[in-house]
């Protein structure tokens, strides 16, 4: 026997931070369309190797290609596009808004607005979605009024959310959104609690668990896979790996797996990896896995890969922690050019026509904005009556509540 | 003497106590390459490696089982948890475990760990970054639960909570970090760049454990309060020209009864203040002791200003936020009775 050698921790770092040189060589990225689509009702032991490639549609061309595409229709794309520059635009308003000190904080999708714009898409009014900070776009592609999404940004008199909630924790019931949680990964066991009732129910629904990259280290995020997995729930759980936790890079969360969807093979659950920046992939997958968990096929866990190109937050200065050349010399590209370019490359969208829809839309969300503050901002105008915080902590309000608005002089 | 702010006092603590005992390791979210999304540990990984200084996977409850391992070891971790209302996930490994570790085996496996988080609200965090669970902690047998006021305090105590053998629960006030608040949202605020608290030796010092400290003299009335509140109080006491006796109490277990004691008997009168919800918060505890020690010297009832009883609200930060007003209210309810 030889004498042993000291052990040393391994603590997994990035190969890129501030002043390096990024490299994404190591990122295997398969050629467009050339990732195999599985009968739905394929064995999940069949199906691994989805866990280890990339769903892909759209091709450097801008053409959609392979077994995932065809699935939409020139005008369902349009609307894809406007649902994205409509979510792009949307968050460059409420970013100087909060410069502005209208609002406390915001927290932006740059470079992930297809992920829920194009999920959205592929699931039905009724179904549910226990999203992220991350999705606004399941809103905005769900027809949720932007102006509501502002009042409670402004946390103003006419926030739905009574002006309690942080800024961007949104909760739209009716539109099959639910009230997201400050505290991470929660709400991932949730979406298959729910799906657990729509089967206990006998009912047709689905719901959708959404959870960061990082966020999978929580114990909700194997709770969800167990129950999902145990239980065969009609839920789609939808990793979004945008590569960064704050500070901490998605290695640190992934640990000695090849890829976040490899998690669910512990499970028995199908697992996909799709390129979260093509919009016609996200949807294609996402529809995939709808019919799965509708024809009562159980669960699929589907990974997101994509890039956070904003800081984490308004409170946020990435560069202190990553390459401010990340972004571009990601392989993945950016959603809404991708979109655009295959638009113009079947002969269906044009620069006059975008430019044209961008004004559009810049003029409808900065109307939004304004009948948004003609409710007031989070600093002036009209706000939502203190009186409303002892509100809703019962149904029926105790005495001891009852006592303390009065103390408080409501 | 250096001008500190909490955070360097904080980061300053930790480099001391690293550099002086190689058994002190730190990790937590955005702790390492970061330094944390405070910057309390800003420097450490570059200075000792990531060996001692490390990010971890967002898992609270992962960050502080590991942390009990590494006690079993023979290890001192110095945890982080992002915001107070994020330690939710880890209670189980809090309470069932690091606090009852040395009780359980005989003391053949103990916890000298330290649990670092921020606390309290004034900052518009909404209820996720605005909590005060203190009390959720002294309730627990076992741990001992610190709240430093000031830069000074902070570095000296963290430092005690570090040589200390048992699990120490470390509330940060956040909205402390930067300089004092006193509860007037609406004026400037002040640097500790400015304050005399501010002044912290750079050499290694330790603030002992449940020893409180009289921020103000007074006859009138005593105040308990910790955190954020001792400004608010010293505040109310100002503008009110009451002559209270002002005590911040630093620790809240082991409590120094002593100190609380000797002033009431002084001052027949008490009030107890603090940001989080009333109910069953720790001035419920503060009363009680105060009842039992002082019954005979009291004039009038205690009196408690809370936070209300509801989750910490966005908008209405400022109803909620226990302000100089309302324990002006009170010093002037407890000095009628
Ligand atoms: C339980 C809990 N722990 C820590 C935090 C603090 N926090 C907020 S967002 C975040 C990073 C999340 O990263 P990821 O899951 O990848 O989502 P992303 O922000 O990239 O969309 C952290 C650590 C929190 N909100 N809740
Ligand atoms: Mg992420």
């Amino acid at each position: 026997m030889t004498a042993p050698r000291p052990l040393s921790l391994h603590v997994p770092e990035p190969g890129c931070r501030p002043g390096d040189t990024p490299d994404f060589s190591d990122f295997e990225i398969p050629r467009a369309g050339a990732v195999r689509r599985p009968a739905i009702d394929e064995a999940p032991e069949d199906m691994r190797d989805m866990a280890f490639s990339v769903v892909r549609v759209l091709n450097k061309a801008g053409e959609a290609v392979g077994p995932w595409a065809g699935l939409l229709d020139a005008e369902a794309l349009r609307t894809g596009l406007r649902h994205m520059l409509t979510l792009r635009q949307f968050d460059e308003r409420m970013l100087k808004a909060q410069r502005q000190g209208k609002t406390s904080f915001y927290m932006q999708h740059l470079g992930e607005e297809a992920v829920s714009c194009a999920f959205r898409m592929a699931l039905q009014d009724g179904d549910m979605h226990f999203p992220t900070y991350r999705q606004a776009g399941l809103l905005i592609a769900g027809g949720y009024p932007m102006t509501d999404m502002m009042n409670q940004i402004y946390s103003n008199a006419a926030d739905p959310l009574k002006g309690r909630q942080l800024p961007v924790m949104y909760s739209a019931r009716d539109h099959g959104f639910f009230t997201i949680s400050g505290n991470l990964g929660t709400q991932f066991i949730q979406a298959v609690g729910w799906a657990m009732a729509s089967a206990i129910s006998n009912d047709t629904k689905i719901a959708a668990g959404w959870i960061g990259d990082g966020s999978t280290s929580e114990s909700d995020f194997h709770a969800a896979m167990v129950f999902a997995s145990s239980y065969k729930a009609p839920v789609i759980l939808n990793i979004v790996n945008n590569q960064w936790a704050i500070s901490t890079f998605q290695g640190m969360a992934r640990g000695g797996a090849v890829t976040f969807a490899a998690r669910g093979h512990g499970f028995g659950i199908p697992s996909i990896r799709v390129d979260g920046n093509d919009y016609l992939a996200v949807h294609a997958v996402a529809s995939w896995a709808a019919e799965r968990a509708r024809s009562g096929l159980g669960p699929t866990l589907i990974e997101h890969v994509t890039y956070r190109a904003g800081g984490h937050s308004t409170s946020d200065d990435p560069s202190a922690y990553r390459s401010k050349e990340e972004f571009s010399a990601w392989p993945l590209g950016e959603p809404i050019d991708r979109l655009k370019r295959h638009l113009i490359t079947i002969g269906e969208w044009s620069e006059e026509r975008h430019t044209q829809a961008l004004a559009e839309i810049t003029d409808e969300v900065r109307a939004c904005q304004k009948k948004a503050e003609a409710n007031g901002t989070l600093i002036s105008g009209p706000k939502p009556s203190p009186r409303l915080m002892f509100d809703d902590v019962y149904a029926e309000m105790p005495p001891h509540l009852q006592r303390q608005r009065q103390e408080a002089g409501f | 003497m250096a001008r500190m702010t909490m955070i360097e006092a904080i980061r300053n603590a930790h480099d001391l106590a690293m550099d002086r005992d190689r058994q002190v390791v730190v990790f937590g979210e955005d702790v390492g390459y970061f330094g944390g999304v405070f910057r309390c540990t800003a420097g450490l990984q570059k200075k000792y490696g990531s060996n001692r200084c490390f990010d971890a996977p967002i898992s609270e409850n992962g960050i502080v089982g590991a942390a009990v391992g590494m006690c079993a070891y023979g290890l001192k971790p110095v945890v982080e948890i992002q915001f107070a209302d994020y330690m939710y996930p880890a209670y189980d490994q809090i309470v069932s475990e690091a606090a009852r570790m040395r009780h359980r085996s005989a003391g053949q496996f103990t916890c000298p760990m330290v649990i670092r988080m921020p606390t309290g609200g004034g900052i518009f965090g909404g209820q996720t970054h605005s909590q005060s669970p203190e009390a959720l902690f002294t309730h627990v047998a076992g741990l001992k639960v610190v709240v430093p006021s000031n830069p000074r305090d902070a570095k000296g105590l963290l430092l005690a909570s570090i040589e200390d053998p048992d699990p120490v629960i470390f509330l940060e006030p956040k909205r402390l970090y930067n300089g004092p608040f006193d509860g007037h949202h609406d004026r400037p605020v002040v640097s500790w760049k400015n304050h005399e608290l501010g002044d912290v030796s750079e050499d290694y010092f330790t603030v002992p454990l449940g020893k409180a400290k009289i921020r103000r003299e007074g006859s009138a009335l005593t105040v308990l309060a910790y955190g954020t509140m001792v400004y608010v109080a010293q505040a109310a006491a100002e503008e009110a020209g009451v002559d209270a006796e002002i005590i911040d109490l630093r620790t809240l277990l082991p409590l120094d009864l002593e100190t609380i004691e000797a002033s009431v008997k002084k001052t027949g009168r008490c009030v107890v203040i603090h940001e989080a919800t009333k109910t069953s918060g720790f001035g419920a505890e503060l009363s009680a002791a105060v009842q039992e020690s002082c019954f005979y010297h009291l004039e009038a009832p205690i009196v408690r200003v809370t936070g209300w009883d509801t989750p910490y609200p966005h908008a209405q930060e400022w109803t909620y936020f226990p302000g100089p007003e309302r324990i002006k209210r009170a010093f002037a309810q407890v000095l009628e009775g």
